[in-house]
């Protein structure tokens, strides 16, 4: 072969291998998916709900602890500096990894629920009036519902709802009539994690925008599974939680415009969130501080910034490609199984790597239950959206999730169990 | 798998003991599982005067998952005939006897909603008659 051929040969080697994820090797770093239930390999399909933890994040997390740890901000003495500078790194590295103009704009929180809380709090007692509109859809997690509801009915606002059409996409045809002038927010799935609905963000955050809207995507189901930039997007907050990307628990993200973060009061109130304080009363610190009373979840975040860069070392194309195909196979797979409903889209170009599915006459938990007895871990519920399963008419559905480390033949362990529980149940 | 939901929890799915709806019940209440959306409703006949009721007849309706719609079923097998005062002494571990399957925490409360909805019936019933 002549070098020229060879050469051509390595390139498109490498792109087929740069375009897809080289799973054995990222097996390596979750030793925990090596573990044995119930007497088999353990196949974790629960990432939707909370991701594994590669080592490179327990080791940042347990380096901090061992190495450098002490309080952030305060201190003047070479731990804290240590913990200080680790800590606004990873806030620059998760700013870089939403495409977020600077660090001041990532506010950490505990996780996604309360950045929603904290803008229904901050922003919507603060610029909402009694008769105001805020729109969000059908297939929301609680966690981008009840904050709203609670909302609407203390402070007299009105909350709308998109539809979704019968195949489970947002219906946009009626976006134009519920988009009205006192709509003063709309917050959205950018993924279900029921459906696993995948919504181009841009129509609507345009639309809103002309109708003179902010807009809030949740981003808990799209930021660890595929480039998000919020400059692209151009919506005004983008929430997420780190435990559903390998990061830890206990740290969640809010992303925000500069001159929205500024304008918005605090939410929790106390130490570092204040500039000064005097008897007359406090001044506020700037963002995103203003925004961060007392200590922060520091190792936590330091451990969401180890997780970013896995993520960004893997590449998010690659991810959202791997989950792509895994996905389009087990909604192959999972067609073919007699008495099965796919629950959602079944084209899996817009659709995220979560198969909801029910079974005829097997409740979902008993599914989950017999499943487990055969290592394969699905959840069953209804996966905190309970307004979307009552629009479904179901009381509770069986997800599979996928994530960077599941392999195709994972899918096929799913497919057989499910079979073996058929038979155990004599349906 | 099989040890899981052996012959006699499928039996008491698929044919439900004191399956139905008592008309004009002494009792009835309806409870559900907010995690898994699983469902009972009890209805309980009495007899017997002052502080010496007996359940004379029960009935359950309901849905959601095997386990939950199997124990009902189990448990008004076990309490009819039994007094008030007996039932509300049931330990949630005689519920577990009667299932018989070992069973993960989550599902625990799927086994004990029927007996759930029992207990709370007669409290309010007690309450009513005071
Ligand atoms: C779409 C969506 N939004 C919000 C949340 C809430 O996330 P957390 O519980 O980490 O706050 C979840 C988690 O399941 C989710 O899937």
């Amino acid at each position: 072969m002549n070098d020229e051929r060879w050469a051509a040969g390595q390139a498109g080697a490498l792109d087929a291998r740069s375009a897809m994820l080289d799973v054995r090797r990222i097996r390596a770093d979750f030793p925990i998916l090596a573990q044995q239930v119930n007497g088999k390999r353990v196949v974790f399909l629960d990432s939707a709900a909370s991701s594994q933890k590669p080592i490179q994040v327990l080791q940042a997390m347990d380096d901090v602890y061992h190495r450098a740890y002490a309080n952030v901000h305060r201190g003047v003495y070479a731990f804290s500096e240590a913990a200080t500078q680790r800590y606004d790194q990873a806030r620059e590295k998760v700013a870089r990894f939403i495409g977020a103009p600077s660090a001041e704009q990532i506010v950490f929180t505990r996780n996604a629920t309360e950045a929603l809380n904290l803008l229904a709090y901050s922003y919507g007692r603060h610029f909402l009036r009694p008769g105001d509109e805020i729109l969000i859809t059908e297939l929301e997690h609680h966690a981008n519902f009840v904050p709203w509801q609670v909302l609407a009915q203390e402070h007299g606002l009105v909350l709308k709802f998109i539809p979704i059409t019968p195949d489970g996409r947002l219906d946009l045809d009626k976006l134009d009539e519920l988009l009205t002038p006192r709509t003063k927010l709309v917050s959205f799935a950018h993924v279900s994690n029921v459906l696993g609905t995948i919504t181009d963000p841009r129509p609507i955050v345009q639309r809103a925008h002309a109708a003179g809207a902010k807009v809030i995507v949740d981003g808990s189901q799209s930021v660890p599974h595929m480039p998000v930039n919020v400059g692209e997007m151009d919506c005004d907050f983008l929430v997420f939680s780190g435990h559903k990307m390998l990061g830890p628990t206990g740290i969640g993200v809010l992303y925000g415009k500069r001159e929205l973060l500024e304008a918005m009061p605090p939410f929790l109130t106390g130490g570092d969130m204040i500039s000064a304080v005097g008897f007359d009363g406090p001044r506020w610190n700037d963002v995103p501080l203003k925004f961060e009373a007392g200590t922060p979840a520091f190792v936590e975040a330091i451990g969401l910034g180890a997780a970013v860069d896995y993520l960004s070392a893997l590449g998010m194309d690659a991810v959202r490609a791997h989950e792509r195909e895994i996905t389009a196979y087990a909604l192959e797979r999972m067609s073919e199984v007699p008495g099965a409903q796919i629950i959602g889209p079944n084209d899996p170009e817009i659709r995220g790597g979560v198969v909801t599915f029910t079974l005829d006459r097997v409740h979902p938990h008993d599914l989950a239950s017999l499943l487990d007895r055969e290592g394969v871990a699905i959840r069953a519920g209804h996966h905190c959206a309970q307004p979307l399963h009552i629009r479904l008419g179901l009381n509770a559905t069986a997800r599979a999730s996928f994530y960077i480390y599941n392999e195709r033949h994972e899918v096929d362990a799913l497919i057989e169990a499910i079979y073996k529980a058929k038979a155990a149940l004599k349906r | 798998m099989q040890d899981l939901y052996r012959e006699h929890i499928l039996d008491h799915y698929e044919n439900p003991r004191h399956h139905g709806v008592i008309e004009h019940a002494d009792i009835s209440h309806e409870e559900s599982n907010p995690l898994c959306g699983d469902r009972i409703r009890i209805d309980v006949k009495l007899d017997g005067e002052g502080n010496r009721y007996r359940i004379a007849d029960a009935a359950f309706t309901g849905d959601g998952c095997i386990i939950s719609q199997a124990a009902a079923s189990m448990l008004l097998e076990d309490v009819v005939g039994k007094s008030v005062d007996e039932v509300e002494q049931i330990e949630p571990q005689h519920m577990l006897d009667l299932v018989g399957i070992p069973l993960t925490a989550a599902r625990v409360k799927c086994a004990l909603l029927g007996l759930k909805v029992l207990k709370t019936g007669i409290k309010l019933w007690k309450l009513q008659q005071t």
